[in-house]
């Protein structure tokens, strides 16, 4: 992975995300989104040290993700927009992505709920007989949900090939961790005994090389690492706050926050010339993705409850 | 002819599927030793690789048989008591059920959740009584409440074998039944197929699990004056409603008899159905668990709040104007 690929990553992270944020205001994306502009490094980074059969569970604010997994854009972006051609056919929309065919089991709209289903895949894989590992991302809000704690005891116990990645971006909700988290997150993985560091989360080499440690330590049969990226989130928790506006950080933190940008980090470690030209075909690919996105059937609401049973059991209609 | 219990029928559907597929695995408190009976043998026949003993964190080993199962596996996780089921009803209920349809059939989940002795165990009060099958069946997530041990052998390996998460209630009030049975009629039994096991021709009382036994209990003590059909839907959901109304189009006159409170249990649902769709020549009867009923502790008032042969005597001589 060259430095011209992660920043080829985060850029197509950040553009995706201003587009979609733009769908939303349009009214072409439906219950609006978490965007994840600023933590693109995270995503970024994480997935350049997967590989193509490793798995992940994602997050609410997912998107970044799914796309660093190698799910098409374009496929995402119909999925946000409720088409057909989406990746869940218009199933699942922003909080629930998934593309297996990628290794994305799935976003999870339930803080926290994903990293025990991270876990018993990556025990699954073992099992099977590969050195395939998974990896979980969650947020700062979810290192006080019990059944992620239960989680880190579960595999550390039994040295399960999950990568423990928490995207600390200084806010759960509204809630800043000094308000809602007693201990720390380092402290957490401790008293399991699961070795963890704190990375810094904007950027994307250094999210890099501890993540490769932490799957060169799975794979091997050393178990769980936990990583705590400390990144920050440029955007609103939810597109609702665009107009709603709750005032929980000033326009100057934020504007501190961003001093910091991913994008720039990365960026400045390229030539000029790479840089503009991943910018451009990056614009074409996502101006594309649009395009593919808008142009996607809705779905016919016969079939509104398909594969709701993956035996096909036909439910009964709710009127005779 | 062999003589099986319900519980020793429950271990030899998880052995058999574990001996056929390579995939099945077990989960669970206390499994080793098996102190429900239901995996007896198994971690000596299977290993710890298969059969593992989980520390009390019910909410993360369910969701992590979700992650198994997504990976290829086809868990089966035994729950002790039935109010874990309240636990990791998000587990279940948002997380496992919901998979297929919000990724767009991209995966299945086939995960069997086994509650040897649902139900009241006769004093165990409040926090190990309860019967929560219906709140299953309202989600949608597949239900299933053997009422014999043959039932019991056929409907978990079928629950081991769907592609879709599977609830399978074993209640106490059955596990003592035995049933004379040849090993090697032992088969899958589909889910939604009820078995009517007396027939009748005055009035059908469907009957859920262990009930299944004080039904066939009144329909014994009402012969010659009454002519009960004993109907066990045995899947409550899916629902055989097709034989239900098979039943119904001989009898016209329905009682159901359901562990579940008042409020919102199956039974209502197979009333309600029933008056939409089927043959009803009187009003249909329900013998249920009160409303919102937490089984007290001394066995007088643990078993004032359980549906009792008397109750449902009673029922069907109302319903068939005796």
């Amino acid at each position: 992975m060259t430095a011209a690929d992660l920043y080829r990553t985060v850029a197509l992270i950040r553009g995706f995300e201003q587009r979609a944020v733009e769908l939303v205001r349009t009214g072409v994306i439906r219950g609006g989104i978490h965007p994840c502009t600023g933590q693109e490094a995270v995503a970024a980074g994480t997935c350049a040290a997967l590989r193509p059969d490793d798995v992940i569970t994602s997050t609410h604010r997912g998107h970044g993700h799914v796309l660093a997994k190698g799910a098409d854009p374009a496929r995402m972006m119909a999925e946000l927009a409720g088409r057909t051609t989406g990746l869940n056919q218009g199933r699942g929309g922003s909080m629930h992505a998934a593309d297996f065919g990628a290794g994305v089991l799935g976003a999870d709209a339930i803080v926290g709920a994903a990293v025990p289903i991270a876990a018993g895949a990556a025990w699954a894989m073992r099992r099977k007989g590969s050195d395939r590992v998974a990896l979980a991302y969650f947020g700062d809000g979810a290192v006080s949900q019990g059944v992620v704690l239960e989680t880190f005891n579960l595999a550390a116990l039994w040295r399960v090939p999950v990568v423990l990645v928490c995207e600390n971006n200084g806010f759960a909700t509204s809630m800043r961790p000094a308000d809602t988290m007693a201990g720390t997150v380092l402290g957490r993985a401790a008293a399991f005994g699961i070795p963890a560091s704190t990375v810094d989360g904007m950027d994307p080499q250094a999210v890099l090389d501890a993540t490769a440690e932490a799957t060169a330590r799975a794979r091997s049969g050393g178990g769980p690492t936990l990583l705590e990226c400390v990144t920050y989130r440029f955007d609103a928790h939810h597109t609702w706050e665009h107009t709603a506006r709750p005032r929980y950080r000033t326009d100057d933190e934020v504007a501190a926050g961003r001093a910091r940008d991913p994008l720039e980090i990365q960026g400045a470690r390229i030539p000029a010339a790479t840089r503009a030209a991943i910018d451009t075909q990056t614009a074409a690919l996502l101006d594309e993705a649009v395009r593919f996105a808008l142009a996607g059937p809705h779905p016919d609401p016969a079939g509104a409850l398909d594969h709701l049973y993956a035996t096909g059991l036909r439910p009964r209609a709710g009127a005779l | 002819m062999p003589n099986l219990s319900y519980l020793k029928a429950l271990n030899r559907a998880i052995g058999d599927e574990m001996e056929r597929d390579q995939d099945v695995c077990v989960l669970g408190e206390d499994i080793g030793v098996a102190v429900t009976y239901a995996t007896a043998g198994l971690l000596r026949r299977f290993g710890r690789d298969r059969v593992l003993d989980t520390p009390i964190s019910e909410q993360a080993f369910t969701s992590f048989a979700t992650g198994a199962a997504m990976a290829g596996m086809r868990p089966l996780i035994e729950f002790q008591i039935p109010a874990l089921l309240f636990l990791v009803f998000e587990q279940i209920a948002n997380q496992a059920h919901k998979f297929s349809l919000m990724t767009g059939g991209q995966t299945k989940v086939p995960v069997t959740y086994l509650l040897p002795g649902s139900g009241s165990r006769d004093s165990w009060a409040g926090q190990h009584s309860d019967h929560p099958y219906s709140l299953f069946a309202h989600v949608g997530v597949k239900t299933v409440v053997p009422a014999t041990a043959s039932d019991a052998y056929g409907l978990l390996v079928t629950a081991i074998r769907d592609d879709d998460p599977v609830v399978v209630f074993a209640p106490s009030g059955a596990l003592a039944s035995r049933e004379n049975v040849d090993f090697d009629t032992l088969a899958p039994v589909p889910l939604g197929s009820g078995r009517v096991h007396r027939s009748g021709t005055d009035v059908t009382v469907v009957a859920v699990g262990h009930l299944v036994h004080d039904a066939l209990a009144v329909a014994d003590d009402l012969a010659g004056t009454v002519s009960v059909e004993v109907f066990d839907p045995r899947s409550l959901y899916p629902f055989d409603w097709q034989g239900l109304a098979a039943s119904l189009e001989r009898t016209g006159r329905l009682v159901v008899v359901d562990d579940s409170n008042r409020s919102c249990g199956i039974g209502a649902e197979i009333v309600a159905t029933a008056a939409e769709e089927m043959r009803l020549t009187a009003p249909p009867r329900r013998v249920t668990r009160p409303d919102g009923a937490v089984l007290p502790f001394a066995r007088e008032l643990d078993l004032a709040c359980q549906p009792t042969r008397a109750q449902v005597r009673a029922a069907v001589e109302k319903a068939v104007g005796v």
